[in-house]
C-alpha cells in the first residue's frame, strides 16, 4: 500500500505534480497570514498601473497590489473548490451507495436518476444551480458541488458494483452481515482509493468551474475575492495591463493542473498494467514464410534465466529442445516458472524483467542478443509473427469484447498479409472451421461474449492459425474449461499437430492433462527442470520424488476412498530465499545431507530421460540400496 | 444436522428474448450428515443452484426446505446455510484481517448460539452450551476455528494478501464454519488451487465433515474429486439433474450417456491417452441455454441418441425428465434401466441410505 504511494512519487510526473500540489496548498495556507496587509493596502497614487518595481503585476482601480492579491486569493479559491468537491463527493457517495442500502427497487430508481443527471453537461448544471441557489459564494459552492455530484455518483455506482460482485461480499451476506455494516466494512474501504484519486482530479475541475462562476459575477462577491473575481475585474484593462488579467488566470491553471496531474499520476501508478493479450494480436498474422532450415528443432532453449529486480530469479537455467511436430508438456505448481518460460520464449517479458540465455533460437534464428541493424529486429518480429502463436488461459481477456470474432481474426491478416476485407474474412472463417467452430460463417459475426468458454478458446487457437505457425505455445489453455470441453480443445491441438506438423508447448499445472496429450513432459520445480521424460513413462517410470508426489496427489477414479489423499507436505520455496542445495529438499522424504548442500543437475537416466536428483526413485541402484537397507534392518530385528 | 431439500427449484434470469432458465425444476435432497456431490459442465447451473440455496439469488419457482421448513432470508440475519466459494482470492476482503473476516460470521449472541445448537455436537460444543446467555468470546472462537482448519491461531492478524491460495481457502472454510451452519455448500473449492494443495483441502473437508457430521453440497466439475468426498452423486446438464444416486453405485453403473461421457473423460490410474469418443457427436457444441433443445436436452450430443440411431426419434420430442422417477438413479434418459421395485419411493422425499 504505502509502497505504491512511494512508487507514484518516484515517477517524474508523480514527483513534479506532488511538489506542485504541496506548494499550492502551502501557499493557500500561508499567503493570507503573510500578505493580506499588502494585498489590501490602498495606494491612491498608483491606480490601475502597469507593472513596476514596486508593484510587479501592477495595481487595481483602488491601487491595491495585484501580485499580492493573486497570492492571497489562493486560499479562498482553493478552499471553496475543495468544499465544492467535498459536497460533490458526499452527495455522489450517498447516491451511488443507495442501491446497497435501499434494496433493489429503490436502488434502481436512484440509478435511473443518476443516469439522467449525468447526461447533462456539468457546466450547464452548475449555472442552473447557481441561479437556483442565488448569487454569492455559498450559492456557487452548492452549485458546483451539486453539479459534480452526478459524475461521482456514477463513479461510485460503478465501483460499488465492481466490489459487490466479488465473492467476499456474497460471503458476508451469507454470514448475516447487515447492509450498513456491509457498506462500511467491506465496500467503502475497497473503493476508497479510486474515489480519492478521482476526487483530487475533480478538485482541479471545481477550481476551474469556480473561477468561471466568479468571473461571471455569480460567485464570490466583494469585498471577498478569488482568482475568478480578480480576472473579471482586470478584464476591462486587459489591453493596457495584460499581466493583471493573466496572472490570476495562470494561477488557476497552475493550481488546477497540480490537482489534476497528481490525481492522474496516482491513478496511473495504482492502475493495472496493460494486458499482454492485445499486443500479441498485433503480430499474430504476417505473411513472410518462416526461414526453416533442415534442422528439425523448432525451438532451442539453453540455460534460460528470467530475473526481476529484488533480485529474484524465478527461472534458473533451464534447457530444452522442441522438435518439429512434437508436443511437449510443462508441469509444475504455481510459481514454478512455467508461464515465465513461455513468456520468455514469446519475447513477452517486459522490463524490469530480464531474460538471459546461452541460446534461445526459433527455427534456427536467434531470438536473444542485441541486434545491430533495425531490419534484423523487424525480421525477427516477422518470424515470430508468422510462425509462432500463443494461447492464453482466459480467452475472454485476450479478445476485444466490442469487436466481432471474425473481424478480430481478419484484422491482422488485412494489415500484414495485404488481403482485402473479403479475403481476410474468408480466411478467418476458414480458420474458425479448421478449429471446429460450428457454423463458422455465422459465428464469425458474433461477439466474444456470445461464445462459450470452449469455443472462445478454439477461436483463440484459430487466431494463431491465421499465419502458418511452426510452434504454438499454450499456457493453461484448458484450466478454465470443464472436462468434456477440455477434451475437445486438447484433441484439437493434437489434430493440428498431426495435420500441419506444428510443434506445441503445452503448459499446465494438471499433470493428467499433460499426460494425456504430450509426447514428452518437463517437470519444473522452483525455476528448474527437475525431470524430462517421455509422457508414456510418466505413470510408471517417473524418477524424481517431486514428479512422483505430484502424480500421487491427483485423485482419480481409482483413488482409495478410505485413506486421506496423498499430499506434498510443506510449501513451495520462496524465490527470494532459494536454498543452496536441492530446492525440493525441505519437502522431500528422501532428502539426505548432500541434498541440502549440493544442487543436483539434470543428468541422463537412459534415453530420453533426464532427472535432477541425488536420490532418484525406482532406479536399479536405488532399489539395491533401498532393499539392502531394508534387509539389514529386518536382519537386525 | 439437517436435511436440505430442493423441491422443483427453477431460477430464471432476464426477460423476453434474452431470458434464460439456468436451473430448471431441480429436485434434490441432501440427507442429514451426508455429502451430495454435484457434477456438470460449465454453465449447467451448479453455482446458480448453490446461490439460490444460500439466498444470493431468488428462485423463480419451487421451494428450498431445511428440515421441511421453507428457507426465508432477511438481510442481517444468521443463515443456516453457509457457502465456501471457488476463488479464495476474491472471497476474502483484502482490507480485513483474516480474524475479523471470521469473527464477522460468528453469531452475535447466545440467543443465536441456541439456534445454532441444533446442528449438534462438534468436539467442543458440549462446553459451548454451558456459556448460556453470555456473549461469545469471539477471539477464542476465531482461534479455535483457525486451529480446526489447520492454521495457527496467530494467523488471525494476517491479511489475506499474506496467505497462499490453500491457506486462504482454509480461512474461507473456517469462516463458513463460524456461522455454525446446518448445511455447508462448497462450490468448486479446489479448482483454483494447485494439485499439490488440492489434496490438503480435500482431506480437510472430509475430516471436518466426518467430525462435525455436516450435511454438505459439494460442487465440482471434476468427477474424481466428487467421488472422493461424496456419499451421493448428482449429475447436472443444462439446468436439470439428469442422474442421481449413491456414489459407488452411480460410478459403477452409470445410466445416463452424459454421466458415461464424464466418466470416460475422468483420469484413471495408468491411462495416458485420450480415448476418442464417438466422432459424430464428439465435437458437438454444448447447447445454447437460451434455446435448450426440445425433447431430451442431451440429444444433440448423445452418442446413443437420435443422431446416431435413427430409431430413437422419440428423443427429439419426448422429454425424459417426466418419467425419471421410474428409472434407476432417476435418470433422465428414455433408455436407462428401470428402477428396482423396492426403491419406488416418491422422488422428492427419497434419501439414500
Ligand atoms: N446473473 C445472471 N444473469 C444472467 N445469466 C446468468 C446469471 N448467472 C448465471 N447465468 C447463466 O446461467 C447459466 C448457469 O450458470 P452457473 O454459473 O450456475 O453454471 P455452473 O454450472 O456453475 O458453471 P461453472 O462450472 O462454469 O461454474 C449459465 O448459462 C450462465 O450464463
Ligand atoms: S536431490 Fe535429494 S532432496 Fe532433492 S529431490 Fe532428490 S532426494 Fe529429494
Ligand atoms: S433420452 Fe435419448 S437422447 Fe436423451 S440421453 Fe437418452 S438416449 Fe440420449
Ligand atoms: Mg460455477
Amino acid at each position: 500500500m504505502r509502497a505504491r504511494w512511494i512508487a507514484v512519487l518516484r515517477t517524474p510526473v508523480g514527483a513534479g505534480a506532488g511538489v506542485l500540489l504541496f506548494a499550492v496548498l502551502l501557499l493557500a495556507l500561508l499567503a493570507p497570514l503573510l500578505w493580506s496587509h499588502q494585498a489590501s493596502a490602498i495606494d491612491t497614487e498608483h491606480l490601475l498601473e502597469g507593472s513596476s518595481a514596486k508593484h510587479w503585476l501592477g495595481t487595481d482601480n483602488l491601487g491595491r497590489d495585484i501580485f499580492y492579491r493573486v497570492l492571497v486569493a489562493s486560499r479562498t479559491s482553493i478552499l471553496l473548490a475543495l468544499v465544492a468537491t467535498l459536497i460533490a463527493v458526499v452527495m455522489g457517495l450517498a447516491l451511488g451507495c443507495a442501491p446497497v442500502l435501499l434494496g433493489r427497487r429503490a436502488g434502481r430508481l436512484t440509478t435511473a436518476v443518476v443516469n439522467i443527471a449525468v447526461a447533462f453537461p456539468g457546466l450547464l448544471l452548475a449555472l442552473f444551480f447557481a441561479v437556483v441557489f442565488g448569487v454569492g459564494a455559498k450559492g456557487a459552492v452548492l452549485a458546483i458541488g451539486f453539479a459534480g455530484a452526478p459524475s461521482f455518483a456514477r463513479l461510485t455506482q460503478t465501483l460499488v458494483a465492481g466490489v459487490a460482485e466479488r465473492d467476499f461480499v456474497a460471503a458476508a451476506r451469507i454470514a448475516g452481515v447487515g447492509r450498513f455494516r456491509m457498506l462500511l466494512r467491506h465496500i467503502l474501504p475497497n473503493i476508497a482509493e479510486p474515489l480519492v484519486v478521482n476526487a483530487t482530479i475533480g478538485a482541479g475541475g471545481a477550481l476551474l468551474a469556480f473561477a468561471g462562476l466568479s468571473f461571471l459575477g455569480l460567485g464570490v462577491q466583494p469585498p471577498v475575492y478569488d482568482w475568478g473575481r480578480l480576472m473579471g475585474e482586470s478584464l476591462n484593462g486587459i489591453y493596457v495591463h495584460p499581466a493583471a488579467a493573466l496572472a490570476p488566470g495562470v494561477a488557476v491553471v497552475i493550481a488546477g493542473l497540480a490537482f489534476n496531474l497528481f490525481g492522474e499520476a496516482v491513478a496511473k501508478g495504482f492502475g493495472v498494467p496493460a494486458m499482454i493479450g492485445p499486443r500479441l494480436r498485433e503480430r499474430s498474422a504476417e505473411t513472410m514464410p518462416a526461414a526453416t532450415d533442415d534442422d528439425e528443432a523448432v525451438l532451442v532453449v539453453k540455460d534460460l534465466y528470467v530475473s526481476f529486480p529484488g533480485p529474484i530469479t524465478p527461472v534458473r537455467g533451464i534447457s530444452f529442445t522442441i522438435g518439429k511436430g512434437e508436443i511437449v508438456g510443462v508441469v509444475g505448481e504455481s510459481g514454478s516458472g512455467k508461464s515465465l518460460t513461455a513468456l520468455a520464449v514469446a519475447q513477452l517479458i517486459e522490463p524490469p524483467g530480464q531474460v538471459r540465455a546461452a541460446e534461445l533460437s526459433f527455427l534456427g534464428a536467434p531470438l536473444l542478443g542485441r541486434l545491430a541493424v533495425r531490419s534484423t529486429a523487424a525480421a525477427r518480429r516477422r518470424l515470430l509473427g508468422t510462425s509462432f502463436a500463443m494461447v492464453f488461459q482466459d480467452p475472454m481477456t485476450s479478445f476485444n469484447p466490442t469487436k466481432r470474432i471474425g473481424t478480430q481474426l481478419a484484422e491482422g491478416a488485412r494489415e500484414h498479409q495485404g488481403l482485402n476485407r473479403r479475403q481476410a474474412m474468408a480466411r478467418a472463417i476458414d480458420r474458425l472451421r479448421a478449429v471446429r467452430v460450428p457454423a463458422a460463417g455465422r459465428r464469425a459475426r458474433q461477439y466474444p461474449h456470445e461464445f462459450s468458454g470452449g469455443m472462445r478458446q478454439r477461436a483463440m487457437i484459430g487466431m494463431g492459425l491465421m499465419g502458418a505457425p511452426a510452434l504454438i505455445v499454450a499456457d493453461e489453455p484448458t484450466t478454465a474449461l470443464d472436462v468434456t470441453v477440455q477434451r475437445q480443445v486438447l484433441r484439437l491441438l493434437e489434430t493440428i499437430r498431426t495435420e500441419d506438423d506444428v510443434a506445441i508447448l503445452l503448459i499446465s499445472h494438471d499433470i493428467t492433462v499433460v499426460a494425456q496429450v504430450c509426447d514428452r513432459v518437463l517437470v519444473m520445480y522452483a525455476g528448474r527442470i527437475v525431470e524430462d521424460l517421455p509422457a508414456s513413462e510418466l505413470a510408471t517410470g517417473a524418477r524424481h520424488p517431486y514428479t512422483r508426489a505430484l502424480l500421487a496427489a491427483v485423485p482419480d477414479l481409482d483413488t482409495p476412498l478410505e485413506e486421506p489423499l496423498a499430499v506434498i507436505a510443506g510449501r513451495p520455496v520462496d524465490p527470494a530465499a532459494m536454498p543452496s542445495g536441492c530446492a525440493f529438499a525441505a519437502r522431500c522424504e528422501f532428502a539426505e545431507d548432500r541434498c541440502r548442500s549440493e544442487d543436483p543437475s539434470l543428468v541422463s537416466h537412459g534415453p530420453d530421460h533426464q532427472v535432477a536428483c541425488w536420490n532418484p526413485q525406482g532406479t536399479a541402484a536405488w532399489q539395491a540400496r533401498y532393499l539392502g537397507s531394508e534387509s539389514i534392518r529386518t536382519g537386525q530385528l | 444436522m439437517s436435511e436440505l431439500r430442493f423441491d422443483g427449484v427453477a431460477v430464471r434470469f432476464g426477460t423476453g428474448g434474452r431470458a434464460l432458465t439456468a436451473v430448471d425444476g431441480v429436485d434434490l435432497t441432501i440427507p442429514s450428515g451426508q455429502v451430495v456431490g454435484l457434477v456438470g459442465e460449465s454453465g449447467s447451473g451448479k453455482s446458480t443452484l448453490a446461490r439460490a440455496a444460500v439466498g444470493l439469488t431468488e428462485p423463480s419457482s419451487g421451494q428450498i426446505l431445511l428440515d421441511g421448513v421453507p428457507l426465508r432470508y432477511r438481510a442481517g440475519e444468521r443463515r443456516p446455510l453457509q457457502m465456501v466459494f471457488q476463488d479464495p482470492y476474491s472471497s476474502l476482503d483484502p482490507r480485513m484481517t483474516v480474524g475479523d473476516s471470521i469473527a464477522e460470521a460468528v453469531p452475535r449472541s447466545a440467543h443465536l448460539l441456541g439456534v445454532g445448537r441444533r446442528r449438534g455436537a462438534g468436539r467442543e460444543d458440549a462446553g459451548r452450551e454451558g456459556i448460556g446467555r453470555q456473549v461469545v468470546d469471539r477471539r477464542r472462537e476465531v482461534g479455535r476455528l483457525l486451529e480446526l482448519v489447520g492454521l495457527d491461531a496467530e494467523r488471525a492478524l494476517a491479511y489475506p494478501g499474506a496467505l497462499s491460495g490453500g491457506q486462504r481457502q482454509r480461512v474461507a472454510i473456517a469462516r463458513a464454519l463460524a456461522g455454525q451452519p446446518d448445511v455447508l455448500i462448497a462450490d468448486e473449492i479446489t479448482s483454483a488451487l494447485d494439485v499439490s494443495i488440492q489434496g490438503t483441502v480435500l482431506n480437510l473437508v472430509r475430516s471436518l465433515q466426518r467430525e462435525l457430521r455436516l450435511s454438505m453440497l459439494f460442487i465440482s466439475h471434476n468427477l474424481a474429486v466428487v467421488r472422493y468426498v461424496s456419499d451421493i452423486i448428482a449429475v447436472m446438464y443444462l439446468g436439470r439433474i439428469v442422474e442421481v444416486g449413491p456414489a459407488q453405485q452411480l460410478l459403477n453403473d452409470p445410466q445416463h450417456p452424459y454421466t458415461k461421457e464424464l466418466l470416460a473423460a475422468a483420469p484413471r490410474r495408468g491411462t495416458t491417452s485420450l480415448q476418442p469418443p464417438d466422432p459424430t457427436v464428439a465435437d458437438a457444441e454444448p447447447a445454447d441455454p437460451h434455446h435448450p433443445p426440445v425433447g431430451c436436452r442431451f440429444h444433440p450430443r448423445c452418442p446413443i441418441g437420435p443422431l446416431v440411431r435413427t430409431d430413437r426419434e422419440h428423443c427429439l420430442t419426448i422429454d425424459p425428465t417426466a418419467e425419471a422417477d421410474r428409472r434407476l438413479h432417476r435418470t433422465a434418459c428414455h433408455h436407462a434401466a428401470g428402477a428396482p421395485q423396492t426403491a419406488m419411493a416418491p422422488h422428492t422425499r427419497r434419501t439414500f441410505p
